[in-house]
C-alpha cells in the first residue's frame, strides 16, 4: 500500500487531499513523485480507452494507441479479433510498429527481426535453429498484451490489470452514458465510426488539469471562452448571436453535474422531467440538406424511445476515470506525458451511414471547435499550460487550491441512482469526485481495496451522506 | 531546365519578385499583428488547409497527409471562420495570444510552379517563431503550396493554401498564428 509520498518530508496523501473542506494542495498536480506513482497505481490498474473498432475494420488493419506513457498498438487479427499490444519487441525493446496506422500481415522488428503475427504470436526468430537451436519456447515471447480488453458498443477499453473489475462493473451508473456516446443519432447502438485521425499534440501540463476539469468546470467558460463567440463558429453561422453550440428545441430537463463517487466517474448531463427525446431544431443553417438527415434520424430516435426516460444519455459529456472524457461527438485523452506535460488526443464519433455531406460538415465543425487550432479549446490550453509552472515553486506550494465551488451542496436523487448530482449552479463537485478517486487509486494495493466497496467499511456501494448533504469520505 | 527566350526568362523573373514581394508583404502582416489587413488578402472562395502528416509504410506516401475529402486536419476550412478567427484574435480576450505573442515568419524556398492565366501556383517553405510571455517558444517548420489569383482591383489574393507542417504529434499547445 502506498498511502506516503516522498518529496519535502513524507506526507500523507489525504493531507494533501482535503475534500471536507475542498482543499487540495498543489503537490497533487506538480509533484514527481506522486506522477510516477500515478503511473503505476492508475495507469497500471484502470480501465483506459484505447480506441474504436472502426479504427481497424479489416483483418491486419492496425492503429497505434497509447495507454499512460506507454504506445499500445490496436489491431485486429486474420480470424477478426481486436487486441492491444504494448508497442516494443519482447528481444530487446524496440517498437515493433512505426507506422500510425495500416494494415499489417506480420509486425517485424527492424533492430533483428523478431516477427510477430497480428495475434501476438512469435511467429519468426532468425537463427532459431541454428544458434538458438531450437530451444526457445517463442510460445513465451509473444507480443505483451493487456490483461482484459472490451469492445463496449465498438468502444476499444483495456486494462493491463488481470483482477480489474469487469468493464461494466467498472462503469457502474455510467454504462448508459458511455453507451449512448457510441450511438449513431437515430438511436442505434453502436452506430458511429470515427474520422481518422486522431488529434494528437502536446500541452504543457499536468494531464490532470485537463482531465479532471472536464465534464467538471462550466465555471470557466465565461472567462475562458470569452472570445470564442466573436468568431461565430457554431453550424448556424451569425444567427442567435454566433454561439458555438448547435441549436436545440427546449425539452423539460435539468442539466446537473453527476459524480459517481464511488466509481470516479462524472458527468454534466441531464436528467428528464418526461420521456422520450426532443424535437430537432435546424442548426446547419449554412450547410444545405444537413438538417434533413439529422431531422429524419431524430424522428427515428423520437419513435424508439418515446417511453424512456434518457436521464444522462443526452445533452452533455461526461469522463470515465481516469483520463476519457466524451459526448456522442468527441472524445478527448489526456495521456500523462512526464509530469507537467500532457499528450492530448481529440478523436470525433459520426454516424457510419451519415451521407457524405453530413459526414463533411460535422467534420469541419468539430476541426474548427476542437483541438490545438480549435477556436474553443485553444482559450483552455493557455489557462492550463500556465496553471501548471505557477504551482511549481516553493511559495507557491504553501497555498493549495480551492475546490469549494458548491461544496457540500449536492444531492441524491431516485431517478439515477449511484451520482451524487449538483445542480445548484456551477459545481467543482465533478472535480472533487475525480480527486476521492484518486487518493483511493493512489493508496490501494490491489483492486480489492478499491471495488466493489470501500476499505475499513467506509462505502456499502451506496451513495452516504443521508439527507441529501454530501460527505467527503 | 528548359532554355528559354530572354524575354520569357524577364517575365518569369518579374513574376516571382512580384509573388515574393506578396509573399513577404503577407508575412510582415501577420507579425505586426495587421490580421484584418491578413483576411483581405484571402479569396472568397480560399481553402485553407493544413493536414495531420502521417507516419506511413514506404510504398503508402499517398496517405502520408490527411485528405480533405474524409479525413481530421489541423485547419480545413474557408474565408468564414478565417475571419472568425481574425475577429478572435481582435478581442484582446483570446488567451493564447493575450498578451500577444512575438511572432516571425521566415518565408524562402519560393518558386512559381506554373501560371495559368489569373492564377499561379507557388511553393514556399516556412519557419514561424513564436516567442510568448517570458520564456515560451514554439517553431513551426514546413512548406505550402498555394494557388493565387491576380485581382485587377485589390492585387494578388491567396485562394487556395496547402500548408504541411513537417510534424506528426504536435509539439506545440495551440496554433494561434496563420501560416
Amino acid at each position: 500500500m502506498v498511502t506516503y509520498i516522498k518529496g519535502r518530508g513524507d506526507r500523507n496523501l489525504r493531507d494533501l487531499v482535503d475534500l471536507e473542506t475542498g482543499v487540495v494542495s498543489r503537490e497533487v498536480y506538480v509533484n514527481e513523485d506522486i506522477y510516477a506513482q500515478e503511473l503505476e497505481q492508475i495507469y497500471g490498474r484502470a480501465w483506459l480507452l484505447v480506441g474504436h473498432e472502426s479504427q481497424v475494420e479489416n483483418p491486419g488493419d492496425f492503429v497505434l494507441g497509447r495507454m499512460g506513457e506507454e504506445e499500445v498498438i490496436l489491431t485486429r487479427d486474420r480470424k477478426g479479433q481486436i487486441h492491444v499490444f504494448l508497442n516494443t519487441c519482447r528481444h530487446r525493446g524496440m517498437k515493433v510498429c512505426r507506422y500510425d496506422d495500416g494494415n499489417a500481415l506480420v509486425f517485424t522488428c527492424p533492430f533483428h527481426a523478431w516477427t510477430y503475427d497480428t495475434d501476438g504470436r512469435l511467429v519468426g526468430v532468425p537463427h532459431h535453429h541454428d544458434a538458438y537451436f531450437d530451444e526457445l519456447d517463442k510460445s513465451q515471447w509473444g507480443l505483451a498484451e493487456v490483461a482484459q480488453m472490451c469492445n463496449y458498443y465498438g468502444s476499444i477499453w483495456a486494462t493491463w490489470d488481470p483482477k480489474a473489475p469487469s468493464f461494466e462493473d467498472y462503469l457502474g451508473p455510467f454504462k448508459q452514458t458511455v453507451r449512448w456516446a457510441f450511438q449513431a443519432s437515430d438511436g442505434t447502438d453502436a452506430g458511429v465510426e470515427l474520422y481518422k485521425p486522431a488529434q494528437r499534440w502536446r500541452l504543457p501540463s499536468n494531464w490532470k488539469f485537463g482531465a479532471f476539469s472536464f465534464a467538471g468546470d462550466s465555471a470557466h467558460a465565461a472567462m475562458t471562452h470569452l472570445s470564442v463567440n466573436a468568431a461565430a463558429i457554431g453550424p448556424q453561422g451569425e444567427v442567435e448571436g454566433g454561439g458555438r453550440h448547435p441549436l436545440a428545441a427546449p425539452f423539460p430537463s435539468k442539466r446537473g453535474y453527476m459524480s459517481s463517487r464511488e466509481l470516479g466517474h462524472v458527468g454534466q448531463l441531464a436528467i428528464y422531467e418526461q420521456p422520450g427525446v426532443a424535437d430537432y431544431r435546424d442548426t446547419w443553417l449554412l450547410e444545405p440538406g444537413v438538417d434533413d438527415y439529422w431531422r429524419e434520424t431524430r424522428e427515428i430516435k423520437k419513435q424508439k424511445f418515446a417511453n424512456e426516460f434518457l436521464h444522462m444519455q443526452s445533452d452533455g459529456q461526461f469522463h470515465i476515470w481516469p483520463n476519457a472524457t466524451m459526448s456522442d461527438w468527441r472524445i478527448l485523452m489526456w495521456h500523462p506525458h512526464g509530469v507537467g506535460m500532457t499528450e492530448s488526443w481529440r478523436q470525433y464519433q459520426v454516424d457510419k451511414n451519415a451521407p457524405k455531406h453530413v459526414k463533411d460538415a460535422k467534420r469541419r465543425y468539430v476541426m474548427r471547435y476542437c483541438g490545438p487550432a480549435g477556436i474553443t479549446e485553444s482559450d483552455d490550453m493557455e489557462n492550463w499550460n500556465y496553471a501548471h509552472p505557477a504551482s511549481l515553486g516553493m511559495v507557491a506550494q504553501r497555498y493549495p487550491y480551492n475546490f469549494q465551488l458548491g461544496l457540500h451542496h449536492n444531492h441524491y436523487d431516485e431517478r439515477i441512482p449511484g451520482v451524487t448530482i449538483g445542480d445548484r449552479g456551477p459545481s467543482e463537485e465533478n472535480q472533487r469526485a475525480r480527486l476521492r478517486r484518486w487518493v483511493e487509486f493512489m493508496e490501494a494495493g490491489s483492486w480489492d481495496d478499491i471495488f466493489p466497496v470501500r476499505k475499513n467499511g467506509k462505502s456499502n456501494g451506496k451513495p452516504r451522506g443521508g439527507n441529501g448533504i454530501s460527505s467527503s469520505w | 531546365m528548359t532554355v528559354q527566350s530572354a524575354e520569357t526568362a524577364w517575365e518569369r523573373m518579374l513574376l516571382e519578385r512580384e509573388i515574393e514581394r506578396f509573399l513577404y508583404d503577407e508575412a510582415a502582416m501577420l507579425d505586426e499583428r495587421r490580421f484584418s489587413d491578413w483576411g483581405d488578402l484571402l479569396a472568397e472562395d480560399i481553402h485553407y488547409h493544413m493536414p495531420i502528416r502521417r507516419n506511413v509504410k514506404f510504398g503508402e506516401q499517398h496517405r502520408e497527409n490527411t485528405d480533405t475529402e474524409s479525413e481530421i486536419s489541423w485547419f480545413d476550412e474557408g474565408k468564414r471562420t478565417l475571419m472568425g478567427r481574425v475577429r478572435q484574435l481582435n478581442t484582446g480576450v483570446h488567451w493564447p495570444e493575450e498578451p500577444f505573442s512575438r511572432v516571425r515568419h521566415i518565408i524562402t524556398n519560393v518558386r512559381v510552379l506554373a501560371v495559368d492565366g489569373d492564377e499561379v501556383e507557388v511553393s514556399s517553405n516556412f519557419f514561424v517563431w513564436s516567442n510568448r510571455l517570458r520564456d515560451e517558444c514554439v517553431m513551426f517548420i514546413g512548406t505550402r503550396n498555394d494557388i493565387l489569383r491576380r485581382d485587377s482591383e485589390t492585387g494578388w489574393k491567396i485562394a487556395k493554401r496547402l500548408i504541411l507542417l513537417d510534424q506528426n504529434v504536435l509539439l506545440a499547445k495551440v496554433f494561434s498564428t496563420f501560416f
